[in-house]
């Protein structure tokens, strides 16, 4: 076994990792850019080395920055996290040619995967199901066009190297092919620098499930259930959960053992993911492969009783599933929410800032897996992502009960976070009976929100409240800034107060 | 003390005491039985009689925001023998500033001097966590100024243009 991992990552996901490494008795490396100094990461961390500017290119992304605090750590393992370097061939081979074990997949399976286009060629020899479309790049827009009125519009054009929606385009007729194409290959050569497109029918109002495979070194791939990943918002995912509603043991059945086809097919060894879009009539085409671990793995922790992340470092240090398929087993629910730094108000805006109050939720069935802590600002240059709320239960709508329970419990102040959003979809009918496709949450996006008006007896509470907190005055405050300037009594806002904080609520008894 | 508390656009009297402990408290002359423990800075935890409530503190840019529950209300609390607690003047005619809303770097400017825009046109992108954002003007009227360029970082709340 390793006896020290870096983690090539930060937030709530390098946070995740050096738990695991703790938990196996493997010392953790942490690195951090110049704004992450204070993250929770390096605090976690048995070790820590800086890698250079916030600009990802200068520090998360800089390969041989990473590589140089292996050695100098003697670090025997790497691993990625997901983003950055999690899915760069490069850097897999780079960590092997310096001796150091990239947790996760080989190199070769990671290019084989990471240009859709030829994923998808080994993918249909292998008998994997596919969305009608071009297996190449397309060369013309000529080619697009008889493609297209072969297929049947609506097409969807879509990046041969993206992900995340970039260079991602939907065309619903022919006169918008032209300008669309050239706005996804734009875009495709600014985000992966690589304008390769491809087209393929869009399946309209699909859901989009994902099933969780691990492979060890030794030939054995099992899959560990779907996820239901159709709430999204940009294309980008929202909430998670596990299993899908809509899945049954024998679709369950049938898609996992073409998510362990896809895997094989590509040599693949780690943890990784079959993404599958799935229409109305539960018809599932492969989607992509994703050759890392997925923000949303913990709805599968849950539902399995598993750890994908000691699982992950067992399996790079050679060691054999410990299971077999048949000892899976699927048992209660679980359901994930993305909580980000961003403004539900004003148009999902991101909020970078100073988090000056954080009350967190806890008890039964929630887990949380944050990057975040009260007193720490939020660089703006990163994702969003500050922290997973996750809700289990021993059915849907206990995970959901309890998830909403927590979500009533938690406060972030300082910054804005995107709370309020989650209490409105798992409060929403369509969202309680299941009906849910990846076009749901745009829908609910746009319904006004009927501005009920406010609580007579919570104005009151306020009103009073107001009060209480100007009699206090500046004791009353935390981390954020001093009440209006004018009735602090000291400049520095954490300087004095605890004893009076103390006094205070002595004789407020 | 008493205090002049405006919440959700109205004004409320509140005459506040507290002594031995015990806060005695009239909301518009009405005696109310409040009794409130500081649980930890900024927040509050309130009976009102024996309905319990936790009540959030948070300020944004020196304004007052009460969290009671997951209802936020907007606060101002002016003490009515100080002349600094005054309501500020509020603008609706003249000038505007478009500031930024979080700090972030100026990727693009979509207008120039002198154009006309409309109320909820674009006037500039800016980026910051990976994602870009419009800003847009809040009315109709003339680009009088853009203070910015493209590429440049801005902080939270710097005035990027002005709209007449």
């Amino acid at each position: 076994m390793f006896k020290k991992i870096l983690i090539a990552n930060r937030g709530e996901i390098a946070v995740r990792i050096i738990r695991a490494c703790h938990e196996m008795g493997i010392a953790a490396v942490a690195v951090y850019s110049d704004v992450d100094r204070a993250s929770l990461h390096v605090r976690k961390a048995d070790e820590a080395y800086p890698i250079g500017a916030p600009a990802a290119s200068e520090s998360y992304l800089n390969i041989q920055k990473i590589l140089d605090v292996a050695a100098r750590s003697r670090a025997d393992a790497i691993h990625p996290g997901y983003g950055f370097l999690s899915e760069n061939a490069k850097f897999a081979k780079a960590c092997a040619d310096a001796g150091v074990k990239f947790i996760g997949p080989t190199p070769a399976a990671m290019d084989a995967m990471g240009s859709k286009t030829r994923a998808r060629q080994a993918m249909e020899r292998a008998g994997v199901p596919f969305v009608p479309g071009t297996l190449r790049g397309l060369e013309s827009f000529e080619q697009a066009e008889q493609v297209a009125a072969r297929i049947g519009y609506p097409v969807m054009l879509k990046a041969a190297a993206g992900g995340g929606g970039k260079g991602m385009r939907l065309v619903h007729a022919p006169e918008e092919l032209k300008s669309l194409l050239e706005a996804a290959r734009s875009e495709a050569e600014r985000s992966f620098g690589d304008s390769e497109v491809y087209i393929e029918r869009a399946i309209v109002n699909p859901r989009h499930i994902e099933m969780q495979v691990l492979a060890d070194e030794h030939g054995n791939t099992v899959y560990l259930g779907e996820r239901e990943c159709s709430l999204q918002r940009r294309h980008q995912k929202v909430l998670e959960e596990a299993p899908s509603p809509i899945v049954d043991a024998d679709m369950r059945r049938k898609m996992g053992e073409v998510a362990v086809r896809v895997a094989q097919a590509a040599g693949y060894t780690n943890a990784g993911t079959v993404e599958f879009l799935v229409d109305q009539q539960k018809n599932f085409y492969f989607l992509e492969m994703n050759t890392r671990l997925q923000v949303e793995h913990p709805v599968t922790e849950l539902v399995t009783g598993l750890d994908l992340v000691h699982l992950q470092i067992r399996i790079a240090a050679g060691e054999r599933l410990p299971f077999t398929q048949d000892e899976v087993q699927i048992r209660g629910h679980a359901i994930e929410c993305r909580i980000y730094a961003e403004d539900p108000d004003n148009n999902y805006f991101p909020s970078p800032g100073k988090i000056t109050l954080l009350l967190a939720p806890s008890g039964p069935g929630i887990r949380r897996d944050s990057g975040m802590y009260e007193g720490w600002t939020v660089p703006m240059d990163y994702d969003p992502l500050l922290d997973k709320l996750i809700g289990y239960g021993t059915d849907r709508d206990q995970a959901i009960g309890r998830l909403t329970r927590a979500l009533n419990e938690y406060f972030v102040a300082g910054i804005k976070a995107n709370i309020s959003l989650f209490r409105r979809i798992l409060s929403d009918p369509d969202f309680r009976a299941a009906k849910m496709d990846t076009g749901f949450l745009d829908r609910l996006l746009k319904q006004k929100r009927s501005e009920s008006p406010a609580d007579p007896k919570a104005v009151e509470v306020g009103v009073i409240a107001a009060g209480i907190f100007a009699v206090l005055g500046s004791a009353a405050a935390g981390a954020g800034e001093r009440p209006g300037a004018n009735d602090a009594a000291s400049s520095n806002p954490r300087a004095a107060s605890n004893w009076k904080i103390a006094a205070h609520k002595e004789a407020m008894r | 003390m008493t205090y002049d508390i405006t919440i959700d656009g109205k004004n409320y009297r509140l005459d506040l005491n507290r002594a031995e402990g015990r806060w005695s408290c009239r909301l518009d002359g009405r005696e109310v039985e409040v009794d409130a423990v500081l649980a930890r800075p900024d927040v509050l935890s309130v009976r009102i009689g024996n309905k319990a409530y936790e009540v959030k503190y948070e300020r944004v840019a020196g304004d007052m925001y009460l969290w009671v529950g997951s209802a936020r209300f907007a606060a101002e609390v002016r003490d009515p023998r100080s002349l600094r607690g005054r309501a500020r003047a509020v603008e609706d005619h003249g000038p505007k500033k478009l500031t930024a809303p979080m700090p972030g770097k100026i990727v693009r400017v979509l207008v120039s001097q002198g154009d006309e825009v409309e109320a909820g046109s674009g006037v500039l992108v800016v980026e910051a966590m990976k994602m870009q954002n419009e800003i847009k003007s809040p009315k109709k009227g003339t680009i009088q100024k853009i203070l910015v360029s493209e590429g440049a970082a801005v902080n939270a709340g710097d005035v990027l243009a002005i709209v007449e």
